[in-house]
């Protein structure tokens, strides 16, 4: 227990439960499900299976069929109970409902955490992980080191790391050199950004790439058994005791200053605030930027476009979010519920595909096509409601500078093989094979 | 035109702060702030239907005359 004598005796108030969780919401359950037992996806209206290597790479083929289908809400059993909700209106109904649809756990997996009886102060990855009303009290801890004026100047470093990964490529020859877009490029920009500033070591970029791995997308292994969750918590650890020796100007040190009420939050809560960070921008953003490269090598068009009027990026840069969203969230069900019509059971999973939203054609014109400079756009590519991706304006400043610094160096390109898409809630390319066709002089 | 922000429902997207700096600021939380107090004057009535436009959670409104 948190040592409570520091505390102000005030009438009326009530300490912030943090670092100390009620007992039992840490309790990794199994859910009753066994891959083996399921074999690929033959029906995505009954049998949906984010996991299924078959659905990334052809998504919005699913979320179509699905709506032509008459089918507003998917389900499977896979997960021990999964509903999918496909519309934007049914996405932004249970974005918005937190007392129904909990946090605890925003990635689906073949375990869940603690009994959903007791409240989620905090969860795991605050404030991702939080309901209200803590999660309004971790979130704004955040918010100030990820507000527009914040980010706004790292500009200039996020442009250097892009040219130099470029310059890395070596001498290009026209029509005959392969590149891989997200291999080579896509998948250093954000590790290397979030790795600045949360000031940890440049050596250890390799090692973050495979954690997020095993967080994103071993989800079907057992609990427990994924040895990377615990090499994370204990490198985190052993960083935050680096920076309590060796202070220095940067996030980590920001969050360990941090006080709630006058008491510093505890080493799990930076820990896990931290873990949030470092997973939630890396994989998300390379395969936003990714996925704009991918649709580049295809449509010579819209590459043209952004070198002849370099002012329609500022659109560019939202419609590839709206139509490449990388982001499914999920949320598990807190209590019992109809859902028009749905019977939702506590414990439940509900996948949030935040992209499918973005392709809803009540909410959008010509949903399916990619119009470069799309005038409005309300797209939810970073959630909607209390979550929003907190990281939302790093992501678009790592997005538009490295499609910008790409388009320029290489004014055309194709693709050249097979494109490798992630398996899991993060929808992107993870091998990009592209051929340039000519390089900036 | 008047042009109205719903601050209740505003999340922090930053769209209207980055299509239309001079109707609305974001503050050090990343929240909106409108920077008119209603009218918008005839040469950015453009930029705050683009605000409105393009605003996720649909906190901004704008009433033409």
């Amino acid at each position: 227990m948190t040592d409570t004598a520091s505390r102000p005796e005030r009438p009326g108030y009530v300490p912030p439960v943090f670092g100390d969780s009620p007992e039992g919401t840490h309790v990794w359950q199994r859910v009753p499900y066994d891959p083996a037992d399921y074999g690929p996806v033959s029906d995505f209206t009954t049998d949906f299976d984010h996991a299924d290597p078959a659905y990334n790479p052809v998504a919005p083929e699913v979320w179509k069929s699905l709506r032509d289908g008459g089918c507003p809400v998917a389900h499977s059993d896979r997960y021990g109970g999964m509903w999918v909700p496909i519309t934007h209106d049914t996405v932004h109904e249970i974005a918005y409902d937190t007392e129904h649809f909990t946090s605890r756990a925003v990635v689906v997996s073949v375990g869940r955490p603690g009994d959903l009886a007791l409240p989620a102060p905090i969860g795991g990855a605050p404030p991702i992980t939080s309901d209200p009303p803590f999660h309004g009290v971790a979130r704004r801890l955040l918010l100030p080191a990820f507000a527009p004026k914040v980010i706004e100047p790292w500009e200039p470093k996020v442009r250097e790391l892009c040219v130099s990964l470029l310059d890395r490529m070596g001498d290009v020859t026209p029509g005959e050199t392969v590149v891989d877009a997200a291999v080579q490029y896509a998948q250093h920009i954000p590790v290397s950004v979030i790795r600045q500033m949360l000031g940890f070591p440049e050596q250890d970029e390799e090692l973050f790439r495979k954690f997020v791995h095993d967080t994103l997308e071993r989800i079907a292994e057992e609990p427990g058994t994924r040895e990377g969750m615990d090499d994370l918590g204990e490198y985190i650890f052993d960083q935050i005791q680096d920076h309590r020796e060796n202070p220095r100007d940067d996030l980590t040190s920001y969050l360990m200053g941090v006080e709630i009420e006058g008491v510093e939050m505890n080493d799990d809560i930076v820990g896990g605030m931290i873990i949030l960070l470092l997973i939630a921008g890396i994989d998300t953003t390379w395969s936003a930027i990714g996925s704009s490269l991918w649709h580049l090598a295809q449509h010579p068009e819209d590459h043209q476009r952004l070198l002849d009027d370099p002012e329609v990026m500022a659109f560019a840069v939202e419609e590839f979010l709206r139509a490449y969203a990388p982001v499914t969230m999920a949320r598990l069900v807190a209590k019992d519920h109809d859902f028009h019509g749905c019977p939702m059971k506590q414990d439940d999973w509900v996948l949030l595909p935040f992209p499918a939203a973005n392709r809803d054609p009540l909410k959008f014109e010509d949903a399916d096509s990619f119009v470069v400079d799309r005038q409005e756009n309300r797209h939810a590519a970073f959630g909607l409601g209390i979550h929003r991706c907190i990281g939302s304006n790093l992501a678009r400043l790592e997005l538009r500078v490295a499609v910008e610094e790409f388009v320029k160096r290489f004014p055309r390109y194709e693709l050249a093989g097979d494109v490798r898409w992630s398996v899991g809630q993060i929808r992107g390319p993870r091998e990009l094979p592209v051929r340039i066709l000519d390089v900036a002089g | 035109m008047r042009v109205h922000l719903d601050s209740e429902k505003c999340q922090g997207h930053n769209r209207c702060y980055a299509l239309a700096p001079e109707l609305f600021d974001v503050d050090d939380y990343g929240q909106a702030v409108l920077l008119v107090d209603g009218d918008v004057p005839a040469e950015l009535q453009e930029k705050a239907r683009l605000a409105a436009a393009n605003c996720p959670e649909f906190a901004i409104k704008v009433l033409e005359d």
